[in-house]
């Protein structure tokens, strides 16, 4: 399968990466290369093989229900979480008006 | 005086413990050879304050009789771990200036543990590359050269390019990596020093700026084998903050090195004699043979039949697990927020996407996206993750018949910067050999095993079971007593 600059286009907006003409076109080239050759993934019999979920068997854990339990992932942070926000605003994260 | 910052770590924590020096001059010593080395650009941030607060503290703890497991070592910390206080990059413009509220698991048991920052290192932008060319905070330089009387600057392998550079030099003894598919072991490989990346689970993930989840992997590198077992130790154990952290003891790796290799059966891959590799890559491989035979070992060939398909399943798993990760840098909630005059919501996020990400990190985020759209997911995602499985059953089957791999790290010696940037692919295939493990999540080391031809490093790689760190230093540890590796390189810098 190869992919045209139209689909560069859209995989950009998909990605929310703004690109040039220029760099569509630069990275049709250079997207059509690496997808060509990962192809050759196509030529192995994968009947009756399951996706890899876990690449160690590892059972996954609930945390134990305690309000706070670990401090630096509980809650009451407000300021450490906004310290680096590029524009927090009343202590919340400031983003552009969404709604007209 | 013999200068401090040739000792090794544990040479450093035993005279330390002794009072042959003081943490302090330690410290000093190293601190100084970092503000020496500019021109290697193996630091992003220097913190010698850090180095000499905790050198203090070590100082103190041996006056009062309470010395921790590495009071007195400084180290280098890979830039891809947060550390409270200091600005944490993952060497990229989207997070510069970013300076976390919070430390990493890893970073943290290192500083409980005794140790001292000397800085945080260079590497290639959000860890995606394989020469440390790709950080925002340019290229970190080898401090090897080519013995053919050129001035060529080479490439300290990646990503951990910053750590093998700054090791390498003798900017500090010891360094954080992290290895995505290879990113520990290739830059080891490339100037000569040791490093392992540990089963993956063994050391939490959390506050690693993160790449590709399933891969990813912390682990230390250091100058010989002793150093990444009692870097290790320190480094590993079970976080409840990591779901996929392992809920395992951590070994006492140090104490139960041991070079003789009596009983255990080694296995050499044929799929990874390539056709066409350097005659040097080879001659060191059959070298290594030789010397875990010497050890005591057993030589059998085993077969990895899907070796070939690692790689391209590789670059379709890492880059569509980093095109879910890195959807977090939107410009709100913190790093670079580009808002052109008028913009929207949406146009903010791109323009800050465009702005903050180099062209590689792109690249993957975009190869990741179209690997995941509807349509395709099945045909390149699904497909990429059965042959993963069966990459991981090649190894299963093979550990059947042995107990360590033996391979050669790299296809090839350091390269030149700008040698291999034009062609992302060629740039790929240097992880050839490095990749297979990443996959699996298997335990697997770097030592260095020769020179070649042009005076450069040549690294020896050994995997062994999940779980199995000590075979793997142990096998590291033979081939490094018989190598007898003590090539370095001469100070330009």
């Amino acid at each position: 399968m190869s992919i045209d600059q139209a689909t560069v286009r859209k995989i950009a907006s998909l990605a929310r990466i703004a690109i040039s003409d220029a760099e569509a076109a630069a990275m049709e080239g250079e997207l059509n290369g690496i997808l060509g050759w990962v192809e050759q993934l196509g030529e192995v019999d994968v009947t009756g093989v399951e996706p890899m979920t876990a690449v160690i068997p590892n059972h996954l854990r609930l945390r134990d229900d305690v309000v706070d339990a670990d401090p630096l992932t509980g809650g009451g942070r407000r300021d450490d979480v906004l310290a680096n926000a590029p524009a927090p605003q009343h202590g919340f994260f400031g983003v552009p008006k969404v709604i007209e | 005086m013999t200068d401090l910052t040739n000792l090794t770590v544990a040479q450093i924590r035993d005279g330390h413990r002794a009072g042959d020096f003081s943490a302090v001059e330690v410290a000093e010593a190293f601190n100084a050879n970092v503000a020496g080395a500019k021109a290697l650009n193996a630091f992003i941030v220097e913190t010698p304050e850090h180095a000499l607060a905790a050198a203090k503290a070590a100082d103190a703890d041996r006056a009062a009789g309470t010395l921790k497991p590495l009071s007195g070592v400084p180290i280098g910390m890979k830039d891809l771990f947060a550390t409270n206080g200091v600005q944490t990059t993952a060497a990229s413009h989207m997070l510069e200036g970013f300076v976390p509220r919070y430390e990493s698991t890893v970073s943290a048991k290192l500083w409980d543990a005794g140790c001292g920052m000397l800085g945080k290192l260079n590497l290639d932008q959000f860890a995606m590359g394989s020469s440390n060319e790709t950080s925002y905070f340019g290229n970190v330089i080898s401090p090897w050269k080519r013995n053919d009387g050129g001035n060529a600057a080479l490439a300290p392998g990646g990503s951990s390019g910053g750590s093998s550079s700054a090791i390498a030099a003798r900017l500090c003894p010891a360094a954080t990596g992290t290895d995505t598919g290879g990113s520990i072991r290739q830059p080891a490989a490339f100037v000569g020093i040791s490093g392992i990346k540990p089963t993956y689970g063994r050391c939490s993930r959390w506050g690693i700026v993160a790449f590709a989840s399933s891969l990813d992997q912390a682990g230390p590198m250091a100058r010989d084998v002793k150093d990444c077992a009692i870097m290790l130790e320190n480094m590993a154990g079970f976080d409840p903050k990591d779901a996929t952290s392992l809920d395992m003891a951590v070994p006492n790796w140090e104490a139960a090195l041991s070079s003789d290799l009596k009983g255990k059966t080694v296995g050499i891959p044929k799929e990874y004699r390539l056709d066409g590799i350097d005659p040097d890559i080879d001659a060191m491989w059959d070298a290594g043979i030789a010397m875990l035979k010497d050890a005591g070992a057993e030589v059998v060939e085993i077969s990895l039949p899907h070796t070939k398909y690692a790689l391209p399943a590789y670059y379709i798993i890492a880059p569509a697990e980093a095109s879910s990760n890195l959807a977090r840098y939107d410009g709100v909630r913190y790093g670079l927020r580009d808002l052109p005059q008028g913009a929207g919501l949406q146009d903010m996020y791109a323009a800050t996407r465009a702005d903050g990400f180099g062209p590689e990190v792109k690249r993957r985020i975009m190869i990741g996206t179209y690997v995941l759209s509807a349509g395709f997911y099945d045909a390149y995602y699904t497909q990429a993750q059965k042959v993963r499985t069966l990459i991981a059953r090649d190894f299963e089957q093979a550990f059947g018949v042995c107990d360590v791999i033996l391979a050669p790290t790299a296809p090839s010696a350091a390269f030149g910067l700008g040698e291999k940037t034009a062609d992302p692919l060629s740039m790929y295939l240097n992880d050839v050999f490095a990749v297979p493990a990443s996959l699996a999540g298997l335990p697997a080391m770097s030592v260095p095993a020769a020179l070649n031809r042009e005076g450069l490093p040549l690294g020896l790689q050994i995997i062994g079971k999940a779980f199995d760190e000590q075979g793997v230093l142990n096998a590291g540890l033979a081939i490094e007593e018989r190598a007898g590796f003590n090539a370095r390189a001469e100070k330009w810098w």
